[in-house]
């Protein structure tokens, strides 16, 4: 379809070690997800999701009154809340507090949200070092790469890929075990860890009844990276937001099986505010930036709001074969898979890639296993139709456009299209392989239309 | 107008809402306490954190501790935090272990260094094999975090059923801390080739001592 | 003896209207002659009205909401005397019965309308299983099957185990359930020729789980699915058929 990138997607479906490398990592994901939500270990499954999705529909429609509730928490337990509209405010605050308190090092643990923004990039023309911590996306900065994956971020790398990545940045001798890799990895981000001025997370959930961050990893390196700097930051959307700490029985419930299998991550950190009078550790001080970019433009539209619903757990990406055939890399942007697909567009506008509504078969697959259900295949089809429509206004796409409706036109004069498609059917053996049905043969073999319709039978039949 | 106020009102326009407007109460939260008896709490705690390489190991009493360890902490350099739990086990009593630090410098050094981190808990979830720790005077957050092993020492008394049991006993942790932490097993990730690593950044090895005894 | 209106023995000649689907009617007429058969072995009364052509699905799905309310307008007059309006496709139903609404919201009249008809439009397998209350329909054939799982028929309409059962009264024939059975075989409407190499892509690998059963024919509810699945099976010169699951239950 015009504008999508054929080249680097058909590059992906030809690489069959990449193939192989998607389906078997998602694969794996997909099998443990559905081993710890069996009827017999979690029955309360389905109403878990329900309730997920109406607690967040509750929240996202009084979000005004959440983030007012949430920062006046934060506040009283000692902490600070930034909002920023866009990347170049986080920058601006984050380069400006570095300054004030003369930092030179920020440690970073895995979040979406400063990769959305370009934190890292924003940070290194100002002579301040951001060092990613989370052991995938600390090896894809340093090969200076994307995240392939919302969980799995460096999924498309074999031990081979980080063996040359660690050699070419670090300096060390060719090390392809990955035990051995992880431990190298250690050592490095040990030192930095102890050294920073500043640590940076994001957040999974912001609890409004608390004023906490509530932070989900399996590695230990957010907990360091929130404990162990004198200052912590935790940068995330304003949709983040959840109203109680009790609510956290239904995600915290959700999100570890959804993404992994695992029935709670290694690490859930519920932190509200520097460190107390008796803390013998944690940071002095402590502030939650509250970031828009774009979301206030997703709230708009109540039959799409529920995009902002995620709770980032990647289970669409791993159910989705159309993901699981091009890959992380091939979407336009930092979100791939199908939550990609529908946010991508609301927040960058339709006509930027007017074609990633449509690369879905709409199979379900995603609605079926969001934790939040968000009802994607709605979503796409309501972009298709947005899409449709500014290319109308834009005076683009006529010919398809005229074709629709063409065939709609047909489809509501049966006198006329039945008589046509019987003689048109006998040319399709010899007619030109252009357009769809060269699209089609491209692929696949064509099918041998019947010689007589079913309306045709019919008729004799009555005759007879 | 600042940033916020560009935002809430944005906000505020998208849901067609007003500041200040109220909000229409939430349902209560539904928290499921599958099962309390004491038995039943112990065996699956030990089984869940066994599931994940964690090792468990249950005492008797207090004074039993200490012996069970001793092959384990031998020759190690141990740190432990100042929990009154410990002091009752004789842990903090110890020759060569580190604790009672006041001074926060000292008090990284020492975790930085040591080989062997040792807790308690508050409290400890059964379902999962989860110790849950707040930071407070008694217990810190890297001693749990910077050394390669964790030891978690605790009665069976602090042991709940689930994190909705957790949740229901403590509703608002803000209240009491600025970090409650849910460990839930060794350190790990899966992010090269999806092969399972154990001791990423946080403590490859977990142990939990569980005192039967009241 | 208390005789059931719907026990094939002393059925009123009830009266199913068939709706074929315009893939059906073009292509693979046979599917609707299979359902033709098979109904009227049940007893009921078959009528085709004439005037009817598509769902609207091709163009709805590709975003051009206001030409497929036309289609979708048509099918309503065409169907709007129907008692029971029987459909060889898990994807048409869901149109009607699902996404019809999406495209009349601002119109109380027709939307009443659809609500008033959706009760009444069954996929082909729901029909057998729910309102003529049989799952045994006196068929026979002779192999090994493996069945597909549509995705709009699966999600949508929630269909899993009815059309296992069908098959599992058919005499004579295996049925060996692929591993996964319900990944997408790739087609997704205009998705196909939109985005041909990921659809080839899908499509192969949905070959390489029929393989695997070494089953000779593939069924599904879905002749789209399976013009799909066909063409795929082609390409790669396997004497590997599909089958409609009304064929196979027309079998004798």
């Amino acid at each position: 379809m015009a504008g999508a990138p054929t080249a680097g997607i058909q590059k992906t479906i030809d690489d069959p070690r990449l193939q192989l490398a998607i389906y078997s990592a998602t694969g794996r994901l997909v099998s443990h997800r559905a081993g710890s939500i069996r009827a017999d270990l979690l029955p309360e499954y389905q109403e878990l999701r329900t309730r997920a999705h109406e607690l967040k529909r509750h929240t996202i429609d009084h979000l005004d009154h959440y983030l007012e509730q949430f920062e006046s928490n934060v506040v009283a337990h000692a902490g600070k809340v930034i909002f920023c509209r866009d990347a170049q405010e986080v920058a601006d605050f984050v380069l400006g507090l570095a300054k004030e308190r003369h930092a030179r090092l920020i440690v970073k643990s895995k979040s979406m949200t400063t990769e959305e923004i370009d934190f890292n990039e924003r940070l290194e023309h100002h002579q301040l070092e951001a060092v990613e911590t989370d052991l995938g996306e600390y090896i894809l900065q340093l090969a200076h790469q994307r995240p392939y994956h919302i969980v799995a971020p460096a999924l498309h790398m074999t031990r081979y890929d980080v063996a040359e990545v660690f050699t070419k940045s670090l300096g060390v001798e060719k090390e392809v075990e990955p035990e051995n890799q992880t431990k190298i990895a250690r050592a490095v981000l040990r030192e930095k860890f102890l050294r920073a001025d500043i640590g940076v997370t994001g957040a999974n959930f912001l609890v409004a009844d608390s004023g906490a961050v509530v932070v989900v990893e399996n590695e230990g390196n957010a907990r360091l990276t929130s404990s162990a700097p004198r200052i912590h930051i935790a940068i995330a959307g304003i949709e983040k937001v959840i109203p109680r700490a009790q609510d956290l029985a239904v995600y915290l419930n959700l999100l570890g099986r959804s993404a992994t299998g695992q029935p709670l991550s290694v690490y859930t950190s519920f932190l509200s505010g520097p460190r107390r009078a008796d803390d013998l550790d944690g940071p002095d001080e402590f502030y939650v930036i509250l970031l828009d970019n774009g979301r206030t433009m997703l709230l708009v539209d109540p039959e799409k709001r529920e995009s902002l619903f995620c709770i980032r757990c990647g289970a669409c990406l791993n159910h989705c074969p159309v993901y699981r055939k091009i890959g992380g890399h091939n979407y336009p942007w930092i979100y791939s898979g199908p939550i990609g697909a529908i946010i991508t567009p609301q927040f960058h506008g339709v006509m930027q890639h007017p074609w990633l509504p449509f690369a879905s078969s709409l199979c379900g697959a995603c609605a079926e296993v969001c934790p939040v259900k968000i009802d994607i295949p709605k979503v796409l089809l309501k972009l298709r139709a947005e899409v449709t429509e500014a290319k109308s206004r834009e005076g683009k796409g006529g010919i398809e456009r005229f074709a629709f409706r063409m065939f709609a036109w047909m489809m509501t004069h049966p006198k006329i299209y039945l008589p046509l498609a019987s003689i048109g059917k006998k040319f399709l053996p010899v007619l030109p392989k252009l357009g769809p049905l060269g699209k089609w043969a491209s692929q696949r073999e064509l099918p041998k239309p019947a010689s007589q319709s079913f309306h045709k039978w019919w008729a004799d039949r009555q005759v007879r | 107008m600042t940033s916020r106020e560009q935002i809430l009102t944005s906000i505020r326009s998208a849901l067609g809402r007003t500041a200040g407007q109220s909000v229409p109460p939430l349902p209560q939260p539904v928290l499921r306490v599958p099962y309390s008896d004491h038995k039943a709490l112990v065996d699956t705690f030990v089984q869940s954190l066994e599931k994940l390489a964690g090792k468990a190991i249950v005492v008797r009493a207090a004074a039993d501790v200490v012996p069970a360890l001793a092959k384990i902490l031998e020759g190690k350099r141990l740190v432990a935090s100042n929990a009154s739990y410990l002091e009752n086990c004789g842990i903090r009593a110890l020759p060569n272990l580190q604790t009672g630090f006041t001074d926060p410098a000292a008090w990284r050094e020492a975790c930085a260094t040591a080989d062997i981190g040792i807790t308690s808990v508050d409290y400890a979830l059964a379902s999962t094999g989860t110790f849950v720790m707040l930071a407070s005077q008694q217990e810190a957050r890297l001693e749990s975090l910077l050394p390669p092993v964790h030891i978690a020492v605790f009665p069976r008394s602090r042991i709940v059923a689930n994190l909705d049991a957790l949740l229901g006993l403590l509703p608002l942790p803000a209240e009491q801390t600025s970090s409650m932490v849910l460990i839930t097993g060794p350190s790990r990730t899966a992010d090269i080739e999806q092969i399972l690593i154990r001791g990423v950044h946080g403590p490859g090895e977990v142990y939990a001592v569980i005192v039967e005894e009241n | 003896m208390i005789f059931h209106a719907h026990t094939r023995w002393n059925r009123v000649k009830e009266r199913v209207s068939l709706f074929v689907t315009c893939i059906v009617d073009q292509v693979v007429p046979k599917v609707g002659i299979a359902m033709t058969e098979v109904l009227e072995r049940l007893g009921y009364q078959v009528d085709f009205p004439a005037a009817q052509t598509c769902c609207g699905q091709p163009t709805f799905n590709s975003g051009y909401w206001a030409a497929a309310a036309n289609v979708a307008r048509h099918f309503l007059e065409v169907f709007r005397e129907a008692d029971y309006v029987v459909v060889p496709s898990g994807s048409c139903t869901s149109m009607i019965t699902h996404h019809f609404e999406d495209m009349f919201k601002d119109d109380a009249r027709l939307l009443e309308e659809t609500h008033r008809l959706s009760p009444r439009v069954w996929e082909f397998s729901k029909f057998l299983l729910e309102v003529a209350n049989v799952d045994d329909v006196g068929a026979r054939f002779d192999g090994a099957v493996t069945y597909h799982d549509s995705c709009h028929a699966l999600r949508e309409l929630r269909i899993k185990d009815g059309p296992r059962r069908l098959l599992s009264k058919v005499q004579g024939l295996t049925l060996r359930e692929m591993e996964p059975a319900e990944e997408c075989c790739g087609f997704g409407g205009t998705f196909c020729v939109k985005f041909p190499e990921v659809s080839g892509g899908m499509g192969r690998t949905k070959l390489e789980s029929i393989r695997k059963t070494e089953a000779g024919t593939v069924v599904s509810i879905d002749a789209s699915c399976l013009m799909q699945i066909q063409g795929v099976i082609d390409r790669a010169r396997l004497p590997i058929r599909t089958m409609h699951l009304a064929e196979v239950l027309a079998s004798r």
